[in-house]
């Protein structure tokens, strides 16, 4: 029980966070014309903020659109290909809870478990379960709630998907901010554009992706060097706390 | 309930499913490629770096997709509200106030202007 308060306690900033958003996401999806089932389906087994925003707007597209479903999922997720890195251990040494730590590694949790500091006298393990699954647990009801109010709140919610593109706006700031070239999101943005004018709103987000990883796999020799030095770091780090607290 | 499971029920669940089992398989891909001894190649991490940073730029592309120029509503909302959650963000880089800012700033200017 001394797990499950220190875990409440430091997610407290992922549970304003995910109420919000999940409440959002809600709204968003009962608008869209699905109901609370849907919300809670897919913030439990698809549970990945920024895709699933860009998920209702794919939903009613058919089976003729699941490729490209699955092609916008790896691309919008594909940052979480480098999360894993840093609990490679940590996760490991948990036993039957690694696959659900795994799953439910979004970017709030992510950070949350790179930055806990874990008193000695409490199961650490547990401590980053119970972590996780408040996350988890936080989005599932923000997210459900927003669609069930959705259909009877009085008033007139037109805009509050804005919440979206506020919150990539943030991360994207935070992440140009941290960033040493700003080449990447040059391209990324060059390339939006590019094809926006190109192909239409419809379609140009596939290309603008493809496009983008090609160009900054074609740039990696001006790009390379800085990349090591950051990515090595945090890693490292983890797997030591991690490993320390086993023993 | 004879629409319950009609195709368009069926091709959603599907495009769930599909959406659900890609964000799986790019979370455990690290877990089951590095395993517990292994290390990342030198690619994985370049890309790991470069990547976010751009893909978020195209997604703030995608959000404002439907931009137009033609009439003053068409662009005055999204435009002014994304530039409050810059200024908001850079000044007080509280994630939640800047969203919420942003958010309530747009729905206001949706039904004035």
């Amino acid at each position: 029980m001394a797990e499950f308060r220190f875990a409440l306690r430091q997610t407290v900033p992922v549970l304003c966070g995910y109420l919000f958003l999940g409440l959002a996401f809600g709204l968003l999806l009962q608008q869209a014309g699905y109901a609370w089932p849907w919300a809670l389906l897919i913030s439990g087994i698809v549970y990945a903020g920024s895709m699933q925003f860009v998920l209702v707007g794919m939903l009613g597209g058919g089976f003729a659109s699941l490729l490209s479903v699955a092609l916008t999922t790896l691309s919008v997720n594909s940052r979480h290909l480098f999360y894993g890195l840093s609990f490679l251990d940590t996760f490991k040494q948990m036993g039957r809870a690694e696959p659900y730590m795994i799953f439910s590694l979004t970017d709030e949790t992510y950070s949350l478990l790179c930055g806990v500091e874990i008193p000695k006298t409490l199961k650490a393990n547990r401590v980053r379960l119970w972590m996780s699954a408040l996350d988890h647990g936080y989005w599932i009801i923000g997210s459900v709630a927003g669609a069930a109010l959705g259909s009877v709140l009085p008033f007139d919610l037109t805009g509050i998907d804005f919440a979206m593109t506020a919150l990539f706006v943030v991360i994207f700031l935070d992440q140009w901010r941290a960033a040493k070239s700003h080449l990447p999101a040059g391209i990324g943005l060059v390339f939006a554009l590019i094809w926006l004018v190109i192909l239409g709103p419809d379609r140009f987000l596939l290309p603008a992706l493809v496009c983008t990883v090609l160009a900054l796999t074609a740039c990696r020799g001006k790009l390379e060097p800085s990349a090591m030095a950051a990515g090595a770091e945090p890693s490292a780090e983890t797997d030591a706390a991690g490993q320390e607290e086993v023993r | 309930m004879r629409e319950l499971f009609s195709e368009q029920v069926l091709s959603n669940l599907a495009i769930v499913l599909v959406a659900s089992l890609c964000t799986i398989l790019v979370r455990f891909l690290p877990f089951v490629v590095f395993g517990r001894k292994g290390t990342p190649g030198r690619g994985v991490l370049y890309l790991g770096r470069v990547l976010p940073p751009a893909v978020m730029a195209i997604l703030v592309v995608y959000c404002l997709k439907s931009t137009s120029f033609a009439a003053v509503s068409g662009f005055v909302p999204q435009l002014t509200a994304v530039a409050v959650v810059v200024l908001l963000h850079l000044w007080r880089r509280n994630t939640l106030l800047s969203i919420a800012g942003g958010t309530v700033l747009y729905m206001i200017l949706l039904r004035v202007l």
